[in-house]
């Protein structure tokens, strides 16, 4: 019996540690959340609310306005998807539901090497392959500009989109796809009208993984998108330099002293990222709880 | 089969509780002083260098050559932009500052506020050389031109005797030395008072290099940077200070002689006046063999 | 040939290009850094220090500096990971707290990695006085890979079939001895897999180390974990768009070695998830 008290010991110190790390993530987004706020609520109070809703981001002047930046990340973000949806899902789609097995086999590897591909590997082909094309074939000024960024972003989104679309696409039971064909549908029609639409929520939960991985990416836009802090208005902003959030972030971070106001604004910058990608995941997530064997499966 | 293992083996957890207990230890110790001067690491001195991007390879070049002169200093080198050197000297994260323009009133203020008092060396001098592809035909600019297509005014080359192509600004980042000195010296002329800006459509590269690869394969583009900077593939303009002047290439005879109009000095700012293994330093980048580095970089030496 | 097969025949042929192009412009970067890079990859390239302004010499510091930062990040990240996992499968009871847990663990998992830059300069850099470090560097990097690793193994855990639990139950274990002895064994190849993708994403990212660890150069090899070190990919940042002059083949070099040592980690992880699910017994 006393043997057996002893041994009991080391086992409950193990025991609270595996429940404080059960915890931990909670604490660790809390502590996120604590320091984005500390440091940036400041702002809020150091420069007028209007002033962060302007046109102008000159920090070295003391513009702050924030939409020229928001702006940047929506256009590189939106154009991410474009580009990455149609190749993303389509490739989810082929290795499911057409290639055979040997495909299937050489292709979920190699899109996870793009997962592995570092950013700033990305960022230097495109900033000196990729953007010069990009001027010559569209004959834009400069290649520099939002339409790299997104290219890139759409590479770095795919490998989310194809295994989180492809998983949820496999977890459509077999008995839908054999009830369409024996009712006489090809497999297309099978594809599209039965299978993509049962498998819908996790298709969208890839998307909205995509976005919060474009809307994130740092290294490879601040190397390729010019960093313009100019208004993206219209069509033709997909064709032009931009800013993005997180460009903004890791250009200007290192250089403002502690406590500023210039700190400050950028820890806003870092909060408003924040909140979006708490609300893309949100979105995300809620479909998650739905589809518990689905949602242990995204992350991986 | 599962692996056995010996009960109660548990390296993996022991390590996390013992991550866990240095976190937290770390959580409770009091704050200790930042470093301000030198640190020992181990037998080694280190001199932490940061700032200025124009001046970062500069700096390298000197703190190579230094552990030849004096074995057991290390000089850590780090860019970033003046802006940060000097950000980081008030914080008091690194011992010297370089920096390609003078401290602000702001920063000054800041680092008394800390109990700082910066002091500053100038270290060498620099040109800023307006650069353009090989192939474009303006080789001449004035400095109201430049202040007008950087505002945004000129938006096409034509308009300054160039082909019919669009204007490409490419700038420094905002926390740049340089940046900063364009600003007040060529968009505004000098005039601080004058509300011209940057145009928002001015690509801010991260990097001198930046400029410097987009400026080699664009025609469109325009950008500025250090002399030291400028490759022999890009093409360097002559600049005049006004319509009808001179226009001067620049060159080290140039910066000397006040010649060429956009030039500056470049700093090392310390905490407080420097002492023991800072003073030995930069006793030694003033002295001959430092300066010869700084004419092999393209940049104009002091005295 | 009917007009709906003729459609179909259509579709499968543009879903086929799609994958194809795809997955195209990988082996086309992989390739063609690899072709670029090859060139520059001697012994002292790999085992020197930098020398000339970063445009001789090798890239052992950075080398050695990513090691360094993924095996910290791996110190602390494994255990807490692995323990959050085995609490999330074993332990936690079905409640709105646990609820809560995963939702933060898909929102960490979703967090942009300059955030946890900025976090890491708040917190490890700023408020713990860490200072720019591999410490501050490597518990930044920690967080932002521990969704990955929970995640992961949490899966590799509950694949385990519960009557494997319930037999050691029978047979007098504790639930300790049961997960110790029984459950983690058998899980640890998801566990590993998940482990080395976690520390792959890791050593290839440059935002998290922006402010907290990476130092632009040092030409001698950190000798404590509060010392800032150089890194791979802040490495392949700088050298591509800081610094003048720079010969390009050490930049493909850079590229290459970065390339290497993420994609064998990524090759370990698929070998091991293969040779696993060929034995698996259940």
């Amino acid at each position: 019996m006393r043997a057996e008290a002893v041994r009991r010991w080391p086992e409950m110190i193990v025991e609270a540690f595996i429940r404080a790390a059960g915890y931990s993530a909670v604490l660790f987004v809390g502590l996120i959340l604590f320091f984005l706020l500390r440091e940036g609520l400041p702002a809020f109070a150091e420069v007028p609310f209007d002033a962060l809703f302007g046109t102008r981001w000159y920090p070295i002047e003391g513009y702050y306005g924030l939409l020229p930046l928001v702006g940047g990340t929506l256009v590189v973000t939106i154009g991410a998807m474009l580009i990455a949806m149609p190749f993303g899902l389509g490739t989810a789609i082929f290795i499911a539901e057409i290639a055979p097995r040997w495909a299937r086999e050489l292709l979920k590897p190699l899109v996870e090497v793009l997962a592995g591909l570092p950013s700033v590997v990305l960022g230097f082909l495109g900033m000196v392959a990729m953007a010069p094309l990009v001027r010559t074939v569209l004959d834009v000024p400069t290649g520099l500009s939002a339409l790299s960024g997104s290219i890139l972003l759409a590479g770095m989104a795919i490998p989310t989109l194809v295994s989180v679309a492809e998983d949820a696409l496999d977890a459509v039971p077999n008995s839908y796809r054999d009830a369409a064909l024996a009712l006489g549908a090809t497999r297309w029609q099978t594809i599209w009208r039965v299978t993509v639409p049962a498998a819908r929520t996790g298709v969208l939960t890839a998307v909205m993984l995509g976005v919060g991985r474009a809307i994130g990416e740092t290294m490879t836009v601040m190397m390729v998108t010019g960093n313009a802090a100019r208004m993206p208005l219209g069509l033709a902003a997909f064709f032009r330099p931009v800013r993005t959030m997180t460009a903004t972030i890791a250009a200007e971070m290192g250089e403002v002293a502690n406590g500023s106001e210039h700190y400050h604004v950028l820890f806003t910058v870092g909060l408003v990222l924040f909140i979006f990608s708490f609300i893309v995941n949100l979105a995300a997530g809620a479909v998650v709880f739905q589809q518990r064997k689905r949602a242990e499966r995204l992350l991986s | 089969m599962p692996t056995r293992r010996p009960p109660g083996s548990a390296p993996g957890w022991l390590i996390g509780l013992l991550a866990l207990a240095a976190l937290l230890a770390a959580c409770s110790s009091p704050p200790t002083p930042a470093a301000g001067t030198a640190q020992p690491g181990g037998e080694q001195l280190v001199l932490i260098n940061k700032g200025s991007d124009t001046m970062v390879n500069l700096a390298l070049a000197w703190a190579e050559a230094y552990e030849a002169v004096a074995p057991g200093v290390t000089v850590s080198v780090t860019g970033g932009g003046s802006g940060t050197g000097i950000a980081a000297l008030l914080n008091g994260t690194v011992d010297l500052a370089n920096a390609s323009r003078p401290i602000s009133e702001g920063e000054r203020a800041a680092a008394e506020a800390r109990g700082l008092i910066p002091v500053e060396h100038v270290v060498a001098r620099d040109a800023i050389a307006i650069v353009v592809h090989p192939d474009n035909p303006v080789a001449a600019l004035t400095l109201p031109q430049l202040s007008a297509m950087y505002s945004g005014q000129i938006t096409n080359w034509s308009q300054v005797g160039g082909e019919d192509r669009p204007i490409v600004l490419l700038s420094r980042e905002t926390n740049s030395g340089t940046h900063v000195y364009f600003l007040e010296h060529v968009l505004r002329l000098g005039d601080n008072e004058q509300p011209i800006f940057f145009s928002p459509e001015t690509l801010l590269l991260p990097s001198s290099e930046g400029i410097s690869a987009e400026v080699r394969q664009n025609p469109n583009a325009i950008g500025y940077d250090g002399l030291g900077y400028v490759t022999p593939d890009m093409k360097t303009v002559a600049v005049a200070r006004a319509e009808g002047g001179p226009f001067v290439l620049p060159a080290i005879a140039s910066v000397t002689s006040g010649a060429y109009p956009i030039a500056r000095d470049l700093y090392i700012y310390t905490a407080g006046e420097p002492t023991g293994t800072e003073e030995d330093y930069l006793g030694w980048v003033l002295g001959p063999a430092a300066q010869a580095i700084v004419a092999e970089l393209g940049f104009v030496p002091v005295e | 040939m009917p007009p709906r097969e003729r459609t179909q025949h259509l579709i499968f042929a543009a879903l086929t290009l799609a994958a194809v192009l795809t997955v195209a412009p990988i082996v086309l970067v992989v390739g063609y850094i690899a072709w670029l890079g090859l060139p520059a990859i001697r012994w002292e390239f790999l085992s020197a220090m930098p020398r000339e302004g970063m445009r001789a010499g090798g890239i052992w510091p950075a080398i050695v500096g990513t090691l360094y930062l993924t095996l910290g990040t791996a110190v602390v990240a494994v255990p807490l990971g692995v323990a959050a996992a085995v609490y999330l499968s074993e332990y936690a009871p079905d409640n709105a707290f646990t609820r809560a847990i995963r939702l933060a663990i898909i929102n960490l998992a979703g967090i942009p990695s300059v955030v946890y830059g900025l976090f890491g300069l708040g917190l490890f850099v700023l408020f713990l006085r860490l200072s720019t470090s591999i410490a501050a560097g490597s518990l930044t990097l920690a967080i932002m890979t521990l969704p990955v690793i929970i995640s992961t193994s949490e899966v590799a855990l509950r694949a385990v079939p519960q009557s494997f639990r319930l037999v050691s139950f029978s047979l007098g274990g504790t639930r300790w001895q049961t997960i110790w002895r029984v459950v983690l064994p058998q899980a640890l190849p998801g566990i590993l897999t998940g482990v080395i993708l976690g520390l792959e994403r890791a050593a290839g990212e440059t935002a998290p180390i922006l402010f907290t660890a990476a130092a632009f150069f040092l030409p001698r090899l950190p000798d404590s974990a509060l010392d800032p070190t150089m890194a791979l990919p802040y490495h392949l940042f700088v050298i591509s768009t800081q610094v003048p002059g720079m010969p390009i083949h050490l930049q493909y070099g850079t590229a290459l070695v970065l390339l290497v040592f993420v994609l064998s980690m990524n090759l370990l992880a698929t070998v091991i998830r293969s040779r696993a699910r060929a034995r698996r017994q259940w």
